[in-house]
């Protein structure tokens, strides 16, 4: 099975034998990758069904709620969070990534890009709320509550002190330049680390 | 009565070694029946400890004696089940203090050959593990690949992982909690009062008397099944329906279909159920608490079992151990670093629901067995 592209350069950017808490692991195909990769890997996924599936798999995972349910994990508890595509849904995205770098010295976070050009334009000249590929769902059923742009999520950790030790971008499965990410990355990932 | 139950002769081995208890008191000899299902493998490494719930028994995959009723969780356990039988060795032993061959108030007082009654000790959950564990020892099984249990197994399974954590891979806990609430201790009150109260009883001293406790031990029964079921599934179960009858009597016959089928449940137990065990058990289950020998700290009962791999499941229609108590221990794992799994199903058959038809626990306790590290 080949991984989504955003999951695919998490799964190579997290060094074996270390511990990793995926959270919003959904079925655990992030975490089925990480393990073959040597990687002991656990999951926090909202969703029943989900949480069945990849306890199924023989995998760890929790049934919990990322906007409460970090506060159980001790302080470095893992080496490494993961929050794919999850971000923009939290109530409290600010809060979020304080946490993940209180039971993790390091997080990926992966989100998409509401500053996208497709994004851009479907707003400046329908003057509606933009559904596209990454975003199909209309805005009054969409679980993104707080979107978010490359450059807000770069103010964000700037202004807590978080660094970001690596980023990328990607157009569809490729990937651009930081330089042209802000207008050209329909998904964004970032390495981040306590400041 | 009483004494055709006890005259069934279960599988059994006795242990000629001193049982220390919690209470203080030890028993000189422990007699453990059991049942055991596919083959040990030349390293023992694939056994499987099945504990069973307040009135369940050893017989967890074969025919009831007593009864003739299918094993208990005959449709999780057996060749090709999510436990299964072709790859594990799986044991199910009736708990201490039960009443189906294994040593509890039933069993003779060796000073006069007379049923122990009330003069057998009081148990506790870790005392029944101390008692599996002194099986396991007599068939030279060091570690177990996992315990698992419902109910009161759960408990049991919890105790196996705080008391001896380097004897087991997994731990599956379904339908349980680490401690009894005062909503639990109080139903069981309930029941032990019914027992007691009925003349019957006679001190718990009835086991070669031609009355035996059974109207008590019946409304002990027809109370606690109510707490393993959901009040939506009496409601589609039985509804405001009346039993056999178009109108109502305006006596005290069993009106409404739900008294007729709680008078069945209730009767039908003292065919297979001894009143002392129940007293026994219950009390043993009312003294659950994981967290009270470690200053109230749940995570400490788990401080040695980072390696044990847990998985909880809770149903959401249970209301005698909520998911909020599964979530308790969950947390406590969490804290101590170890590899929890936790889901809460929806079923709509609330507590006895891990002994019924719901498809997500039997793929859930199949792979919860094969996972591995």
């Amino acid at each position: 099975m080949t991984l989504r592209p955003d999951l695919a350069i998490i799964a190579g950017a997290v060094p074996a034998g270390t511990r990793v808490l995926d959270v919003g692991c959904g079925d655990g195909t992030l975490i089925a990758a990480l393990r073959d990769a040597g990687v002991d890997a656990r999951g926090l996924e909202i969703d029943p069904a989900n949480v069945t599936a990849a306890i199924a798999r023989g995998q760890s995972v929790v049934q919990g709620d990322a906007n409460r349910d970090l506060a159980d994990y001790p302080d470095d508890a893992f080496d490494y969070a993961i929050l794919s595509q999850t971000l923009q849904t939290t109530e409290r995205p600010d809060r979020i990534v304080d946490e993940l770098l209180r039971i993790a010295p390091r997080a990926f976070v992966s989100f998409p890009n509401f500053a996208h050009w497709r994004v851009r334009l479907a707003l400046l000249w329908n003057g509606r709320m933009p559904v596209t590929r990454l975003l199909p769902v209309a805005w009054y059923e969409t679980p993104n509550i707080h979107h978010v742009t490359v450059s807000d999520f770069r103010d964000l950790v700037g202004g807590k002190g978080i660094r970001v030790e690596q980023a990328w971008y990607l157009s569809g499965d490729r990937p651009t330049s930081d330089a042209a990410a802000s207008w050209r990355a329909e998904h964004a990932i970032f390495l981040i680390s306590r400041g | 009565m009483a004494s055709l139950l006890h005259q069934i002769q279960h599988r059994s081995v006795t242990i000629d070694a001193p049982l220390s208890l919690d209470s203080g008191q030890t028993l000189p000899s422990v007699t453990i029946a059991y049942q055991s299902h596919g083959t040990l493998d030349a390293n023992k490494s694939n056994a499987v400890l099945v504990c069973h719930a307040l009135t369940g028994d050893q017989y967890v995959a074969s025919d009831h004696p007593a009864t003739g009723k299918p094993g208990w969780w005959a449709r999780m356990v057996g060749p090709g089940k999510p436990v299964d039988t072709d790859r594990y060795f799986v044991i199910c032993a009736n708990v201490l203090g039960s009443c189906m061959g294994t040593s509890g108030p039933a069993t003779p007082d060796p000073a006069t050959g007379t049923p122990l009654g009330m003069k057998f000790p009081v148990i506790t959950i870790a005392d029944m593990v101390r008692a599996q564990a002194m099986l396991l020892d007599h068939l030279g099984i060091e570690r177990l690949h996992a315990v698992i249990g419902g109910s009161m197994g759960g408990m049991q399974t919890l105790a196996w992982a705080a008391a001896h954590p380097e004897r087991l891979g997994s731990a599956i806990v379904i339908a349980s909690a680490a401690r009894h609430s005062a909503q639990n201790i109080a139903f069981h009150e309930v029941g032990r009062q019914a027992i007691m109260a009925d003349p019957d009883w006679q001190d718990g001293d009835y086991y070669d008397k031609y009355c035996t406790p059974t109207k008590g031990l019946a409304v002990a029964r027809m109370a606690a099944h109510i707490t393993y079921l959901s009040e939506a599934g009496l409601t589609e179960k039985f509804g405001r329906r009346l039993q056999a009858r178009d109108i109502k009597s305006f006596g005290f016959d069993a009106d409404f279909q739900v008294e007729s089928y709680l008078r069945h449940q209730g009767l039908a137990f003292t065919d297979r159920f001894d009143a002392n065990a129940y007293l026994y058990i219950t009390r043993a289950m009312d003294y659950f608490d994981l967290a009270e020998p470690h200053e109230g700290q749940l995570a400490g009962a788990f401080a040695r079992a980072k390696d044990v791999r847990f998985t909880l499941v809770s149903f959401d229609t249970d209301w005698l151990y909520p998911t909020s108590e599964s979530r308790r221990i969950v947390q406590a794992l969490q804290s101590v670093g170890a590899a929890a799994s936790f889901v809460e199903l929806s079923a709509p058959f609330g507590h006895d629901s891990f002994l019924l038809d719901v498809p997500a626990l039997d793929r859930l306790v199949a792979g919860a067995l094969r996972a591995e590290g």
